[in-house]
């Protein structure tokens, strides 16, 4: 695909279905996204204290405890068996993650997504290099790197450097020279690595992956056979890779998108002019027989 | 060649490749991070954990950066470490005694917010609390210490006569008045801060340090004869010559002393 027919991905879906439709999924995980910061803000800014604390840890109406599991599993192989307070909020987050796909956390609350969104979108429209990519595997081993360092040293190691939370617990209580760190990874998916940051590097990111292994809220290419192989899916998807064995599945291969990089962001949906994508469980595994045309599709 | 020395087969090298690769780069990425988490634990002297903290290392090992702790205390004693900006570990929660001290509020409320234990739950008299130690570091400039009626360090200080009394000396510059000497004792002072922050000088003449830096330590094997003797009722070592002891004044050997006579017989090297 050239590039730029790249730069132009989605052109084609607002055509056909409407610039909101197109970007049903985008708005909505912007909004979610402005939700998590904002919902840790009011108390600050407004003095209304729904939620305290941080995406580490937070007390949401002063009964609901939520805390970050990969936080906790680096607490405790550093030797520190925390309160129970502390654990409770830690299953609680990793059953939700295990349901919905632990890398919704990514796309829906990760305040650094906008960050590399808006990274990829500019690379795209300059038509940039994808530059240097590691293997996608790096961030496994780099989480189980932050977890044997946690382990030597005895500290909760990655929460030093973490972007996510320096990021969120900047804004809510104040950011220091957090930015320049958050600049650097803007600047390093850019010119350094397109992706690199999220879909190969972030040990978070990993973590949560492995949580969704076999979560029930799936992306499925149901419409598979209306594909005109735009190609556009694969120009906006952060791990496009995710899209091939259920998009170019034959027969009774399923539609559905099994792998745990998958972050249901949702937008190939937005950007496919005939609707091949949409959101539903992992045990639907109905596919379009008929070739569908866009207008049936829509009409559906 | 050896049969048993088969090359690789070109995916098991690329594979065997591939992975010492990662473990190199993760090596490098671990060390770097390593060297910043070691040297996050050296925690400036001016800032203070929060009542009830673990010791600095098993903190750091439990405190999940959430500011709990800081949402919660009243007086906004607390802050969250910034990169960059605050010594302590980024994100971890802090105070400077000088700018807002703590306020020891009887329901410890930052120890209740706090989800982990990295503030322990354990504390429940905050007149327990160990966030530090006071000590007056600079008698040449306190105020009491010239014979003047400060007093303010002792009068603000929340355990005032146990944590800090006045101790009267002699003051030998005016030859008949007294010197009141701010004099902190350990064990009760919490290290709140109160007394740093009030200090009425530009720059505090008593300050809250770490109890590292704050206080020695008597060795194990030390044993004070008083204490002994005290506990006993009889000497620990018996049978020692209680000798007279030399004090100044009239009628003793001591010249500087009026009154005093020369002694009795020359020490070598006195030049007489
Ligand atoms: S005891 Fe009170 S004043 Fe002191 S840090 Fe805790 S909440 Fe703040
Ligand atoms: S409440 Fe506890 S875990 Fe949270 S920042 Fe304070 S000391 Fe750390
Ligand atoms: S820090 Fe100062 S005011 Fe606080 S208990 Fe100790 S001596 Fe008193």
């Amino acid at each position: 695909m050239s590039t730029a027919s790249k730069a132009m991905a989605g052109r084609e879906a607002i055509a056909v279905k409407g610039w909101l439709q197109a970007h049903k999924w985008l708005l909505l995980r912007r909004a979610s996204q402005t939700f998590f910061l904002l919902i840790f803000l009011l108390g600050p800014w407004f003095g209304l204290w729904l939620v305290k604390g941080t995406l580490a840890g937070s007390l949401t109406l002063g009964v609901l405890p939520l805390t970050d599991p990969f936080v906790t599993l680096q607490g405790l192989v550093a030797g520190h068996i925390p309160e129970t307070t502390a654990l409770i909020g830690a299953l609680i987050v990793l059953a939700v993650y295990a349901l919905i796909g632990g890398r919704v956390y990514c796309s829906w609350v990760c305040p650094i997504n906008p960050v590399t969104d808006t990274a990829h979108w500019l690379h795209r429209r300059l038509g940039l290099a994808k530059g240097w990519q590691p293997k996608r595997s790096t961030r496994l081993w780099l989480m189980g790197t932050v977890l044997v360092v946690s382990a030597l040293t005895g500290t909760i190691a990655w929460e030093i450097v973490n972007p996510i939370t320096l990021l969120h617990r900047g804004l809510v209580f104040g950011i220091g020279f957090g930015w320049a760190l958050v600049l650097g990874i803007f600047v390093f998916d850019l010119f350094v690595a397109r992706h690199g940051w999220c879909g190969r590097l972030c040990p978070v990111g990993a973590f949560y992956g492995l949580l969704g292994q076999r979560s029930l809220l799936r992306v499925t290419a149901r419409d598979r056979v209306a594909c005109d192989d735009c190609m556009d899916c694969f120009a906006v998807c952060p791990e496009n890779h995710v899209i091939t064995p259920a998009l170019r599945g034959k027969g009774s291969d399923t539609p559905l998108i099994l792998s745990p990089d998958c972050t249901n962001c949702g937008r190939c949906i937005d950007v496919c002019s005939v609707d091949v994508f949409a959101f539903t469980h992992r045990f639907d595994t109905n596919v379009s027989e008929a070739p569908a045309t866009p207008a049936d599709t829509r009409a559906a | 060649m050896p049969a048993s020395a088969k090359p690789l087969s070109p995916q098991r090298r690329r594979f065997l490749q591939d992975t010492a690769r990662m473990a190199a780069g993760c090596a490098v990425a671990g060390s770097a991070l390593a060297y910043l988490a070691r040297d996050a634990r050296a925690l400036p002297a001016e800032a203070l954990r929060p009542p009830g903290a673990l010791p600095e290392e098993d903190f750091l090992a439990a405190c999940i950066r959430c500011g709990l702790c800081v949402r919660d205390c009243p007086y906004d004693t607390l802050s969250l470490a910034e990169l960059g900006v605050d010594g302590a570990a980024t994100g971890t929660p802090f105070f400077t005694a000088r700018d807002v001290p703590c306020e020891m509020c009887d329901d410890i409320p930052c120890v209740a917010a706090c989800p982990t234990g990295a503030l322990d739950p354990g504390l429940t008299d905050i007149n327990d609390a160990q966030m530090g130690t006071a000590v007056l570091v600079d008698q040449e400039n306190c105020l009491n210490f010239q014979g003047l009626r400060c007093d303010v360090c002792y009068r603000v200080c929340p355990v005032i006569d146990e944590a800090i009394t006045l101790e009267l000396s002699h003051n030998t510059r005016s030859g008949h008045h007294a010197i009141f000497a701010p004099t902190v004792h350990a064990e009760h002072c919490t290290g709140c801060g109160v007394c740093e922050k009030k200090c009425v000088l530009p720059e505090a003449a008593i300050k809250v340090l770490p109890i590292r830096l704050a206080r020695g330590s008597s060795a194990e094997h030390y044993r004070k004869g008083w204490e002994e003797k005290a506990e006993k009722g009889r000497p620990l070592v018996e049978d020692l010559i209680d000798l007279p002891d030399r004090l100044p004044g009239p009628g003793t050997d001591n010249l500087a002393t009026p009154g005093g006579f020369e002694p009795g017989y020359n020490l070598p090297g006195t030049g007489q």
